[in-house]
């Protein structure tokens, strides 16, 4: 049976509390945080940051696809999906598409994906999810909006989420929208949108998804809809006949906000780590219509549990203040450092050094073993010309063995932390680290690697690694 | 292989005054430096049958020095090697006088650096790209101060050392250069500086401070060389080049574990071949005086081990001693060093000549040493871990 078998989420390191930013403008309903993704982090970054998890326990060999919804692609001309297929070193042949324009975007993905390996022409597709959005200040949708992302892989082997049934309906209207020249998503009445648009539409579907497979509310363990915010869920599952204490999954309002078209899929994610083997669970998106679709998890969700760590994730954050916020998403502009401008990358230069640089590639010596990065024709250690192989460092473990935090590097965000960093099995690698508290970086500490973009410059984003602490 | 040991003499040297000199361009500064040198030697321009031009960013090739000083149709060599560009440059006139081609060669190093308008090194990030990498994947802000800050950080903690001891010592060297500094008239920063000021001042790259980090300046600096056996034809008091090596690492330490960011490889290596070429056992003892690369607190403090001035780890203890400082028994940067007399990074080798030059003719006026007989420059390029470093002796 087609579903699931694997899945992770990508939570910003950063938080903004919402009283932050009510100190500017005034009241808000809603409390708690929103999670912010960093100024060198951008959907695709995010996405890569959560697909790695999906790819450990495959074969990269054996995935058949790259999926990738989002309503913030980083280019408008320019597949995010091959990115992201390049950076997780993805086989050659399979098909990469993004999905975009919606907040159904994610189930869109996911749909495409069923409909592949039910047709046999794929086995297995990671599906990445992945949103930015941007509220205009002063106004709700800055309160509400959140950064975050998940992915998950699509099969019919070993599966944990299987896909009792599905149900779909498209819809004309107009709620919450943007065009090409706007950066912030423009909104319609609210009341409006939630009767009209969300509440209508969710019961419309779900209703009509019910029927059809013959269930009722009391059939389901949890139930996990996408909302535009927490009352109206309440609203909806009570309408509905779910319990909303019993049955409704958190919304993660209070704690990463919307994160658009990866809400759904996150909250999704959070819910089978907590899900026992044969519940049934409900999942709804909505975006310009509402997809439907019932899971039944299976015994394999005892491989998986321990490895989905989403509330390592959630505990794992730094606070940040609105005037960084505005500064991280460009929302001001501010006083340029007297550094000189940044170069171009060279299309040439990334092409060439692709795999290098975006799935962090370097080379194993086949003499002496010795792992190098970047990669080295002849070995630094032995001098042996042009006989080694492919050696990742991505997913690779390591501790800081010296740093700097550099008040005088250009960056947005200053200090940027230079860190030298020493692989567990082998190689080492010169770095930013980002991500971290700069009071608490000691000599020693373990690190990981997490994909973000280097620099932006002649409209080209020019990705490769940072280093993170591994326990924030 | 062969020595240089006792070849080359130094007849004639000039220096500009070093420091944000907006009202002199390139050119300005090679015509004063080299005809300070010529008036030393008692040459002409038309006299020189050779040159060699260091510079890493100020013009490319030997036209830039043929132009201000209208040498006609000679060769000219432009050298770049970072910041051991001025000694690199001195090295390879040196070699074409030993071999017996020319007799009398003109080596001259400038840089031009505040024309910029930006504050720090105005690399280019490709020039930062091709200098570390040849992909676009290191072409980024990572500043000097930061490459050599993780050896203060690597070195404080293999020492032991809190951040404050460590600032402490650091800060004690740079009491010495800017007390050094203070004496000559050509460096750029002519002011004596306490303890606490350098312990309070704003962190540049933790943990280096303002006053860790040597500024960015404009100066030129210049040689007149011959060979040794005709050096008394030009004055009595030449000097002789008696060691002079320079060591290109490969990027190493960027790329191999065992590099611990606590020593300087490259300087190790040219140190030792200095000292058998020049035929020293004892650096301690036997070296007078040491002008080496300060860009860096930490670099001094480094480099005072990778010299063998003092044995691994213990450079602390003769920091405290004062040993190097201008009374102490093997002072080091007389004039105030890269941090004080400033770093116009082609200049940089050469003006450290000059400071040995004067101190060995006993023209140094107030920083004058005692008995000098034998002087060391090191001049290091690039950063820890990835390094072009210099060791040249000369001596009576």
């Amino acid at each position: 049976m087609v579903g699931i078998k694997s899945c992770s989420v990508y939570i910003p390191f950063s938080r903004l509390n919402r009283s932050e930013i009510t100190k500017s403008w005034g009241k808000s309903l809603l409390k708690g945080e929103k999670a912010v993704a960093n100024y060198d982090e951008d959907s695709i970054t995010m996405a890569v940051n959560a697909g790695i998890y999906c790819k450990i326990d495959m074969d990269d060999e054996s995935i058949d696809g790259l999926y990738f919804a989002s309503t913030t692609f980083p280019y408008r001309e320019k597949q995010s999906a091959a990115i992201i297929a390049a950076a997780l070193d993805l086989r050659r042949d399979i098909f990469t598409a993004d999905f975009s324009g919606s907040l159904r975007g994610s189930t869109c993905a996911m749909r495409a994906a069923v409909d592949a390996i039910n047709s046999n022409s794929a086995k297995n597709i990671l599906v990445c999810i992945a949103d930015m959005r941007l509220g205009a200040p002063q106004g709700s949708s800055e309160i509400d909006f959140g950064d975050g992302a998940a992915s998950l892989l699509i099969g019919d082997t070993g599966v944990f989420a299987a896909i009792e049934g599905s149900h779909c309906i498209f819809n004309e209207f107009i709620d919450t929208w943007r065009t090409q020249s706007n950066v912030f998503v423009l909104s319609a009445e609210d009341r409006f949108v939630r009767e009209k648009g969300y509440i209508n539409i969710l019961t419309e579907a779900v209703s009509m998804a019910l029927k059809k497979y013959h269930l009722t509310p009391k059939d389901f363990s949890k139930v996990v809809f996408y909302s535009p915010n927490p009352k109206s869920l309440i609203h909806l599952s009570r309408d509905l006949g779910f319990d909303p204490a019993r049955q409704l999954q958190d919304s993660l309002y209070d704690l990463v906000g919307n994160t658009g078209t990866a809400l759904g899929p996150m909250m999704l994610v959070a819910t089978f780590k907590q899900a026992k083997v044969g519940d049934r669970i409900l999942f709804a998106s909505y975006g310009d219509g509402c997809d439907v679709y019932i899971f039944r998890i299976t015994e394999e969700m005892e491989r998986i549990r321990e490895r989905i760590d989403v509330q390592a994730q959630l505990q794992s954050k730094q606070e940040i203040s609105y005037q960084k916020y505005l500064r991280w998403r460009n929302i001001i502009p501010v006083e340029p450092p007297t550094r000189p401008p940044l170069e171009k990358p060279s299309p040439v230069a990334l092409w060439r050094d692709s795999k290098r640089g975006l799935a962090l590639f370097g080379s194993k010596c086949k003499i002496c073993e010795t792992p190098q990065y970047p990669a080295q024709r002849v070995c630094i250690q032995c001098y042996t010309k042009d006989q080694f192989e492919d050696y990742c460092f991505a997913d690779k473990k390591g501790r800081l063995i010296t740093f700097s935090h550099d008040n005088l590097a250009a960056t947005i965000d200053p200090p940027a932390t230079i860190a030298t960093v020493d692989f567990d099995e082998g190689g080492r690698i010169l770095c930013e680290m980002t991500d971290r508290d700069p009071e608490k970086i000691e000599v020693g500490m373990p690190i990981k690697m997490t994909f973000r973009i280097v620099r932006y410059s002649g409209g080209i984003y020019d990705y490769w690694w940072k280093c993170r602490p591994l326990n924030s | 292989m062969g020595s240089i040991k006792d070849k080359v003499a130094i007849i004639g040297m000039g220096c500009t005054k070093f420091g944000e000199n907006w009202d002199k361009s390139t050119s300005d500064m090679i015509i004063e430096a080299a005809y300070e040198a010529f008036e030393d030697a008692g040459v002409e321009p038309k006299d020189i049958q050779a040159a060699w031009l260091g510079t890493y960013m100020s013009g490319l090739s030997g036209q830039t020095l043929a132009k201000p000083l209208k040498l006609k149709y000679i060769p000219i060599t432009r050298v770049e090697n970072m910041c051991a560009t001025g000694s690199d440059a001195l090295r390879n006139a040196a070699y074409a006088v030993a071999a017996g081609i020319y007799n009398i060669v003109l080596v001259l190093g400038v840089e031009k650096l505040k024309d910029s308008g930006y504050s720090g090194l105005p690399d280019s990030e490709l020039i930062q790209g091709l200098c570390f990498s040849e992909n676009t994947y290191r072409s980024r802000t990572y500043t000097p101060p930061g490459h050599f800050a993780m050896m203060a950080t690597a070195y404080f903690a293999k020492y032991g050392l809190s951040p404050d001891e460590g600032k402490r010592v650091l800060a004690l060297i740079e009491v010495k250069n800017h007390y050094n500094g203070s004496l000559h008239p050509k460096a750029h920063f002519q002011k004596v500086i306490t303890l606490e000021e350098v312990m309070k001042a704003p962190i540049i790259a933790w943990p280096l401070g303002l006053f860790d980090c040597c500024g960015v300046s404009d100066g030129a600096a210049a040689a007149i060389i011959t060979r040794a056996d005709l050096a008394r034809n030009f004055r009595i008091d030449p000097i002789y080049i008696k060691a002079m090596q320079i060591a290109v690492g490969p990027q190493e330490g960027y790329i191999s574990t065992h590099y611990k960011w606590t020593h300087v490889e490259e300087t190790r290596r040219a140190a030792k071949a200095a000292y058998i070429e020049g035929e020293i056992k004892y650096p301690r003892i036997e070296i007078s005086l040491a002008e080496v690369h300060d860009c860096f607190s930490i670099t001094e403090l480094i480099t005072y081990e990778d010299l063998q001035f003092s044995t691994e780890g213990q450079a602390k203890e003769d920091v405290e001693a004062g040993f190097f400082n201008l009374e102490g028994e093997l002072p080091v940067n007389t004039d105030g060093g890269l941090k004080c007399f400033g770093h116009p990074i082609g200049a940089s080798g050469l003006r450290m000549l000059y400071e040995v030059y004067k101190q060995l003719q006993e023209k140094a006026g107030p920083r004058q040493i005692k008995n000098p007989k034998l002087g060391l420059t090191h001049n290091l390029g690039g950063t820890p871990g990835s390094a072009t470093a210099s060791v040249i002796i000369v001596g009576l």
